[in-house]
Order: structure tokens, then C-alpha cells, then sequence
């Protein structure tokens, strides 16, 4: 007798790609969902010559803490700085005011230099710019610039939203950048959408995944 | 009428141990899906070992485009006999041999400061990177524990970009370590090797994660 097994379609839910058969919340039927975790990919974007890479949707109060990755971000210009800005309007102004510091560990291929500095000159006071996260970063066809931002608790109309960031890329002169941001965006508005941007020309290459942490 | 039950071989899919019931990407068939962004690939435990060693393809240990991003922690790693520096070195071979240049940099911040590390860098080094400085045996209390991040390893167009995070007691203090940089090979890496310089690996516990790219 030739055996039946039970096909995708074959159960009482609507198939949803790449989602998980649950129970529903009353447990009395089936639903569709992503599975539960303590880290949860809301969403990737992948550059291809993108003068900015936005996040104008998933950035609520589901999550307390957002954790944004940067993969193999490699820009069309040498030597051009990685920006981030924030948005209280969903993505229509990106110029929330932000306060932070900025220092930064470098050394290059031929060990002439090594140093661990503030710069001054990088950081922000409740300025509405962009705030540089990778500096310098180099376009020769094996340079790019990967690292974290983690954004907490966007959503809050209580306080000010704190974001640290460490992006590391291999620089237009051959030497490695440690980049460490950290500070605050400083409205009580709920912050509902993040862009990424290239100080000139495109950001050629590369991938942004957003997280979302339980 | 009997009810007959579905039991876990019924469906039109190969069970995979805790993992749940998943329709695939295009919805037309089922797959099977864990939860939650960072999946735990493997665990090493030592016990008096030169080298703890993750090679793609062996032990089920997966290194290359599964995940664009791979995690290890290390906790309480404490050295046998001798004093020594603890760190890593990588393979583009399956660990044939371990030893690819690297580029970079390294701050350490202590009770009372914080300072760029000229000695455990590397320009364009092959020897062991470090994550952190001495460990001391003679102290049973003292271990190292942190974090090493590894950006998509198996790409052949771009360096590979890490950044570390590890803590370590040193007598009556405390320091971080905070390193950074780049594999400076377009090959892919597929092996990375954890060592101290001098002596084993008494006790402690090296976990690997990937996170997931959807």
C-alpha cells in the first residue's frame, strides 16, 4: 500500500512563505507566524548603488531594542564617510537633533601608525546633521565596512533614545578603523524610521539587516 | 468514529530535531524552521587543550554562507601551566594550516583609563591575534570571557572583518579589551583556531552561533 503523507496543502491554513504552522491563540485552529526567539530578523536591505538605505517600517513598540548589522557595506567613492540619521515622522525629515561621542582605534598595514583618539571633530551637539559611524572608508574592490548599531526603545514618548554603534572598516589607506559611537537622540517623540547614508557618490554594495530583540 | 492522528512521520517533510513545521520560501511545500536569528552551531568545552578548533564541515560545525554573520562566546577560559595572551588565528584551508594576515587595532580599558594597546595588534601579522592580554594560571579565580564577531567569512570579493570584546581579571583590576580588524584575504575562511600562546586551555567553554540571513 502506498504510503500518504500529508502535503503543504493539505492543512486547514492558508500557506505563508516561509512562516511556521502554529496554534492559534486560542489553540483551537491553526495559524501561520514566525517562531518565537529572543532575536528576530525584521528585515534586510541589500545596497545596490543606493545614495541611502532606509528603515521606514518595523521600528514600534514591539521591541525594546533594535540591533542593526552592516555587511560588507562598500561605497562607490574612496575615502568617504557611513552617516545614520533618524526620523520622528516616518521617514519624511531625517534630522532628529542627537548628542554623542566619537573615538576611534586605527592602525595600518605598516604598523607607522597606532593610536586610540577622541575626535572632536566627529562627534555631535544636539546638531540635526548626520552622524558619521565609518570614516574614511576605501572603494578598491576588496574595502568595505561592517560593524552593529543598536537603537533602545524607539517607541518611548518618555525619554530621549540612546544608540551605540562600533563599525570597523578597512580604509582607503590600507589600515584598519574602529569606529565607537555612542549617544542619544534627543527628542521624546517616538522614533519610527532609521536611514543610512554615504557621504558622496553611492553606497555601492552591501547589506543591512534590522533585528529585533525580545 | 475512530479519529485518526497525524503523528511526526505523516508529513511531506524530513523531521529535523526541535525544529518546528515550516512552509517554504515559495509556499508550496513544507520545510522545517528553528526559532529565533541566532542559531548555536556548536560547543567546546576544554579540558587541558592546546587548540579549540571550528573547521567547516567537521564535528557539525558550519563556517561558510549559511549564516553572513558568526558569533563566538567565550566563557571562563582559564590556561594550565603557563601565563599567557589568548587569541585566534584563521584558516583558508580547513585548517590545514592557521595563519592569514591580519590588520588591526586594539584598546584596552582599565580601572582608571583607557589606552591603545601596541602589542596586541597586528600589521599584516600572521601569528595570533589576540582577544586578550595575560591570563594567569596560578589564579584559580581568573579567566577571560567575551565576544568575537566574524562578518561573512566565506565571501571571496572582500577582507574579512572581525571585532572582539573580551574582559579579563588581572590581579586586583579589571580590563577590556576591545580589538578590531580585518583578514586580509579575498579567499574564504573556513577554519579558526583559539589557543593561549603558551600552555592549554584548561577548562572553560567556546560556543559558536550564526545568525541568521532570513
Amino acid at each position: 500500500m502506498a504510503l500518504s503523507k500529508v502535503d503543504f496543502n493539505n492543512i486547514n491554513v492558508t500557506p505563508a512563505a516561509s512562516k511556521a504552522l502554529k496554534f492559534n491563540s486560542a489553540a483551537d485552529g491553526f495559524e501561520t507566524g514566525d517562531l518565537s526567539g529572543s532575536m528576530v530578523l525584521i528585515s534586510t536591505q541589500t545596497a545596490s548603488s543606493s545614495s541611502t538605505i532606509s528603515f521606514t517600517s518595523g521600528i514600534d513598540s514591539t521591541y525594546k531594542e533594535y540591533i542593526f548589522k552592516f555587511i560588507n557595506i562598500h561605497p562607490s567613492n574612496d575615502n568617504v564617510d557611513f552617516y545614520v540619521n533618524a526620523s520622528v515622522d516616518g521617514g519624511s525629515n531625517y534630522n532628529v537633533a542627537k548628542t554623542t561621542t566619537f573615538f576611534r582605534a586605527s592602525h595600518d598595514e605598516s604598523a607607522s601608525e597606532a593610536a586610540i583618539e577622541y575626535r572632536a571633530s566627529e562627534d555631535v551637539a544636539n546638531g540635526t546633521g548626520v552622524q558619521i559611524i565609518l570614516q574614511q572608508m576605501g572603494n578598491d574592490n576588496d574595502q568595505c565596512g561592517c560593524g552593529t548599531l543598536h537603537l533602545f526603545n524607539p517607541s518611548s514618548t518618555t525619554f530621549v533614545k540612546h544608540f551605540m554603534s562600533r563599525v570597523d572598516g578597512m580604509a582607503h589607506n590600507n589600515q584598519i578603523l574602529s569606529d565607537f559611537i555612542a549617544g542619544y537622540f534627543n527628542t521624546t517623540s517616538a522614533i519610527n524610521a532609521i536611514q543610512f547614508s554615504i557621504e558622496a557618490g553611492t553606497i555601492e554594495s552591501g547589506t543591512i539587516k534590522m533585528y529585533g530583540i525580545t | 468514529m475512530a479519529i485518526s492522528k497525524f503523528n511526526y512521520n505523516s508529513f511531506n517533510v524530513t523531521p529535523v530535531a526541535s525544529n518546528a513545521l515550516s512552509f517554504n520560501s515559495n509556499a508550496d511545500g513544507f520545510t522545517t524552521q528553528g526559532a529565533s536569528s541566532m542559531v548555536l552551531i556548536k560547543t567546546l568545552t576544554a579540558s587541558t587543550s592546546g587548540t579549540l578548533n571550528f573547521v567547516d564541515g567537521a564535528s557539525s560545525v558550519v563556517l561558510d554562507d549559511t549564516y553572513p554573520v558568526y558569533v563566538f562566546k567565550f566563557i571562563n577560559l582559564h590556561p594550565d601551566a603557563s601565563d599567557a595572551q589568548f587569541g585566534f588565528q584563521v584558516s583558508i584551508n580547513t585548517g590545514s594550516a592557521y595563519g592569514v594576515a591580519i590588520t588591526s587595532s586594539a584598546i584596552e580599558s582599565y580601572h582608571g583609563g583607557v589606552q591603545y594597546n601596541a602589542g596586541n595588534d597586528l600589521a599584516q601579522g600572521t601569528g595570533l591575534q589576540f582577544i586578550t592580554n595575560t591570563v594567569y594560571h596560578s589564579r584559580a579565580e581568573e579567566s577571560m570571557n567575551g565576544t568575537l564577531h566574524l562578518f561573512n567569512p566565506s565571501s571571496t570579493t572582500f577582507v574579512k572583518h572581525f571585532m572582539s570584546r573580551a574582559s579579563r581579571m588581572n590581579n586586583t583590576n579589571f580590563i577590556e579589551h576591545l580589538h578590531g580588524g580585518y583578514v586580509n584575504s579575498t579567499s574564504a575562511v573556513d577554519a579558526i583556531q583559539f589557543k593561549f600562546a603558551a600552555g592549554n586551555i584548561a577548562t572553560g567553554t567556546i560556543k559558536l552561533y550564526g545568525i541568521k540571513d532570513s
